[in-house]
């Protein structure tokens, strides 16, 4: 079969679906490939190189088209204006196709290549999975995106991004205040941070907290306790209104602070929510920076271009929405890596033909156009399950599961009676007969116990050790009662005894404690 | 000083103990819980001295002085790796203090007691200095295995749950004998014949478990330790040594608990032992499987060219004292931008706890130093795994293969990642003595050699 990598048509797109290392590897799952005369030249890898690696080229668009299988693209197919033709058109009947679609925004891209008998792979729609991770172009962008938006911001920034005391005077760090912390938002995080720019970063999901903090950001938060936002696959959610209203008031008061903003917050199937309304930006320091990677579907902020920069109220609007295509060189590499994964996926046999095994987690999301039938949306999966079972593990069916949780139950809820009726004779018996010295006693020992329980769940695992040696030393304190004994000992053997039990309590007393201190002293930060 | 004063003291130490042991729950705090705890035994014996007036005051602090003149220094010198041995050892004097305490108290008890009273404190005689004489003899036995001095194999004697069994029926016949008897002289007998028994049955018990469980063996020991002083507390009627011992007998009986569950057993499997050699193989792994090799070379290389590691050791780097060539590597990384985190399973080691330990002392910072379950999630995003001397933790068969002997324990998945370098001497088994699949993995790796050299030669290579 042959796996065919066009030239993009799209306007200003200068990725490519395949380098010539990934075309190497196509090659060996049995593939032959044709490529499209300068396909690569943008993302500057010239024919020659793609020629050397095993591809033949294609002489001209038309001819590229009637001879490609199964093609390998970035953007979604369009028309193509020297042709006068949709690309869509172009391609064999019952081709295959891998590319970004967008299947929830475009219903009548997925119709046409349902018509032409073309199955479709989203690679945006792969399932958030760890097993996908390889093929996962979103991230890959998102990351690319992330760095190159702070590349951008510093572009049209006035000042150093990190503070400087020099002869000539003291130049302050500059301030980014980053919106959203997926992978974008990390990736900016992290290039802000190592620029030398103090940098903070909010996000309606909690759990981002210490990734953010991890990238060397503070983590902005709200005095709002009671609501979380994470959705599915985690993708952020639609957040309630009074939320929404701290969360304005935190970015307006972040606006007349800080000198960069990068926003990146994006809500799967919805318009971007505007977080940054005209009033932030007009109370801006005159020379800020906007970068708003959310300007494709919207933007984050009231006035953003897309595709365009914009200078309003003294501060530049940056709304670029081709921020991958910008690094195509390093982009077309990831990108190619991760379609080169999924043919890896779809090539079990590696003998240059495409299974696909709707039974697949994996393959079941990404496959939007099927054979003339559209399967998008894919049914709902238990995305938010952690991992899935263990290879190799045979899953016992669910009546022995049961049953077996039923026994297991049983027997559990015996033994706990049991154990209750014996504790509850146990302490009929104590306080029936024991005389009262001893119930005093009894009580204490009883309360301490729960103490001692509830004490030490609390402590934490890399502290065992510690926790064995200070229980140690503690525990020396039987050294209390030898030493009574000692005191009013009136036979030498007593005396004996208890002096050496004095003596080997306190060994363990002393030891305990200092060698607990000296591990205690080791640990740091 | 007058009782009501003394009591005061006692419920101050109670207090600070508490408090001692809630400052370990974070690092932070850690070491300010340790001052607690020795303030609390301060003022405990302070208060118990100003109490006894003049008699035996003199011998009492000669006793304490000499004490703490042979604990500290052996705290200062001992070892890290050292660790377990010590604790063990703390704990046989625990015991043996508890015993000898329970014969005086026999012997001259210091309150007249009458009636049902005076049988109870009988009971609580014989119960500490039978819980004293097990902790003692059994501390002592692993303080041994875990030093290399006994065999750290599993002695499984034949029909030893029987053994157990009588030496059990005959303690608490020779209870019966003890509670009944009004003569001093038969009743010493009865204690001295029960300490005799209970002395073997330690001996015996802790044979009978297999280094792989030494963590729980120690923390159950640490819970020993504590019930015979709160039993001895009981005898004297002193309610600082109750709750105190009950403090560390459920901080041990927690600890096993959290040790035994890591290792998907019951608690009284443990117990009775013979785990260490039941298996000598499982058939699942045929024998023409061939693991291949890394050189010092290949193992850098892959360092090199990876952006995230994570450090995976188990006992093997406390026997090669490797923890130093880790922590230079761990820097050596992270200078690179390389984001470096180690793995710990909960029984890594010999001891809850041990390889924090380790890792601390070579100054890794703890931030990075993850649970199991904090980590086992980012295996398949991680390019490199380094396993050092771990090799049951990291057992894929624990989680594919039903019948192995392992079956169901929770291990650190590092096969999920791209690369896996296991650094190893050979290829015996680990002390489960369950073969590890993991070797013949087609991304793993082996790197045979003593792990301090082999991770030098990469920090050195690394450097070149």
């Amino acid at each position: 079969m042959k796996l065919g990598i066009p030239k993009e048509i799209f306007k200003d797109e200068r990725r490519v679906a395949a380098t010539p290392v990934s075309v190497q590897k196509l090659i060996k799952l049995g593939y032959e490939v044709i490529v499209e005369t300068g396909a690569g030249e943008a993302a500057h890898y010239n024919d020659e190189a793609y020629q050397k690696a095993g591809a033949s080229l294609a002489v001209d668009t038309r001819s590229f088209w009637e001879a490609a299988d199964f093609v390998l693209k970035v953007r979604a197919p369009m028309r193509n204006p020297s042709l006068r033709k949709h690309e869509i058109d172009l391609m064999k009947e019952g081709a295959f196709l891998a590319c970004y679609l967008w299947p929830a925004q475009n219903p009548k891209l997925l119709d046409r290549l349902a018509e032409r008998k073309i199955t479709g792979f989203a690679i945006d729609s792969l399932p958030r999975i760890s097993r996908a991770q390889k093929m996962d172009a979103l991230s890959a962008m998102a990351n690319i995106a992330g760095y190159r938006a702070v590349i951008e911001a510093a572009n049209h920034f006035g000042r150093f991004f990190t503070g400087q005391v020099t002869a000539a005077g003291k130049v302050p760090p500059a301030k980014v205040m980053v919106i959203g912390a997926g992978v974008a938002g990390l990736a900016a995080i992290g290039t802000a941070n190592s620029m030398g720019a103090v940098v903070r970063a909010f996000d309606t999901r909690l759990e981002v907290l210490e990734q953010v903090e991890s990238m060397g950001a503070e983590f902005l938060k709200l005095d709002f306790d009671d609501e979380e936002g994470s959705g599915t696959g985690g993708y952020a959610k639609q957040m309630s209104d009074e939320f929404i209203k701290a969360e304005m008031a935190l970015f307006a008061e972040q606006a007349e602070e800080v000198d960069i903003i990068i926003t990146t917050a994006l809500i799967p199937g919805r318009p971007a929510p505007k977080l940054i309304t005209e009033a932030m930006v007009k109370s801006m320091k005159p020379g800020s920076v906007i970068v708003d990677l959310a300007s494709e579907r919207g933007g984050n902020c009231e006035l953003t271009v897309p595709g365009e920069v914009a200078e309003l109220h003294g501060v530049t609007l940056i709304g670029y929405t081709d921020l991958p295509s910008r690094m195509a060189k390093v982009a077309s590499d990831l990108y190619a890596t991760n379609l080169m994964h999924l043919l890896t996926e779809l090539t079990p046999e590696k003998d240059g033909k495409p299974l696909v095994n709707m039974e697949d987690e994996v393959i079941r999301g990404l496959t939007v156009v099927q054979q003339g039938s559209i399967t998008w949306p894919p049914p709902k999966a238990e995305v938010q399950a952690k991992a899935p079972p263990p290879p190799g593990t045979e899953e016992p069916s669910p009546e022995a599961m049961r049953a077996a949780a039923k026994a297991s139950e049983s027997r559990r809820r015996t033994g706990k009676i049991a154990l209750l009726l014996v504790t509850a004779a146990a302490l009929y018996g104590v306080g029936a007969h024991a005389p009262q010295s001893f119930l005093s006693h009894f009580t204490v020992f009883v309360l301490a116990c729960f103490i001692g329980w509830q004490v030490i769940w609390n402590v934490t695992a890399s502290l065992h050790t510690p926790l064995m040696s200070v229980t140690n030393a503690i525990s020396g304190i039987i050294v209390i009662g030898a030493m009574l004994h000692l005191a009013q000992a009136e036979s030498a053997a007593v005396g004996i005894m208890a002096f050496v039990a004095v003596l080997i309590a306190s060994i363990n007393v002393g030891g305990g404690f200092r060698v607990t201190y000296r591990m205690l002293n080791m640990f740091r930060k | 000083m007058g009782t009501g004063l003394v009591s005061v003291a006692y419920v101050v130490a109670s207090v600070l103990f508490i408090l001692s042991l809630g400052g370990l729950s974070h690092q932070e705090s850690a070491r300010r819980g340790n001052l607690y705890g020795v303030a609390g035994i301060v003022i405990a014996v302070v208060a118990t001295l100003a109490s006894v007036g003049d008699g035996g005051v003199v011998a009492i602090i000669i006793a304490v002085l000499l004490g703490a003149g042979i604990g500290i220094p052996i705290a200062n010198k001992v070892e890290m790796t050292q660790m377990p041995q010590l604790v063990a050892l703390l704990h046989s004097f625990v015991g043996l203090a508890a015993v000898l305490v329970g014969f005086s108290g026999y012997i001259e008890p210091l309150i007249a007691t009458f009636g049902a009273e005076h049988t109870i404190k009988l009971v609580e005689v014989y119960v500490g200095v039978f819980i004293g004489a097990v902790t003692f003899t059994g501390s002592l036995v692993a303080c041994g295995k875990l030093d290399g001095r006994i065999d750290s194999k599993a002695l499984t004697l034949p029909g030893r749950h029987m053994m157990n069994l009588v030496a059990l029926i005959v303690t608490v016949f020779l209870g019966a004998w003890f509670l009944s008897t009004d003569s001093l002289a038969s009743g010493l007998i009865a204690l001295i014949l029960m300490t005799l028994i209970a002395a073997v049955l330690g001996v015996h018990l802790i044979m009978a478990i297999g280094g792989a469980d030494m963590p729980v063996v120690v923390s159950m020991l640490n819970s020993y330790s504590g019930w015979a002083a709160a039993s001895i507390g009981f005898m004297l009627g002193n309610d600082l040594l109750i709750v105190t011992g009950a403090l560390v007998g459920s901080s041990g009986a927690i600890l096993s608990y959290i040790m035994c569950k890591a290792m998907n057993r019951s608690f009284i499997s443990v117990i009775l032992g013979g785990f260490g050699q039941t298996t000598s193989s499982s058939g699942a792994v045929a024998s023409d499987q061939k693991v291949r090799e890394f050189s010092i070379d290949d193992v850098c290389d892959e360092l090199r060219h990876a952006d995230s590691v994570i450090i995976v050791p188990g006992y093997g780097m406390a026997v090669a004292q490797a923890q130093n060539g880790v922590s230079d590597l761990t820097k050596l990384l992270r200078e690179r931008g390389v984001n470096v985190r180690f793995g710990i399973h909960p029984v890594a080691g010999r001891l809850p706890g041990h390889m924090n330990v380790l890792l601390a002392e070579a100054h890794v910072p703890y931030d990075i130093v993850l649970e199991m379950d904090e980590i086992n999630d980012d295996f398949p995003n991680t390019d490199v795994v380094l396993v050092i001397g771990a090799n049951d933790t990291v057992n894929p068969a624990a989680a594919e293969d039903p019948s192995s002997p392992i079956a169901g324990m929770p291990v650190l998945e590092v096969w999920k990642a791209h690369q896996v370098v296991v650094l190893k001497r050979g290829m015996a088994t680990g002390y489960s003595g369950v073969e590890n699949p993991l070797f013949f993995k087609d991304n793993t790796h082996m790197l045979f050699g003593d792990a301090k050299e082999s991770i030098d030669k990469v920090v050195s290579g690394l450097r070149g």
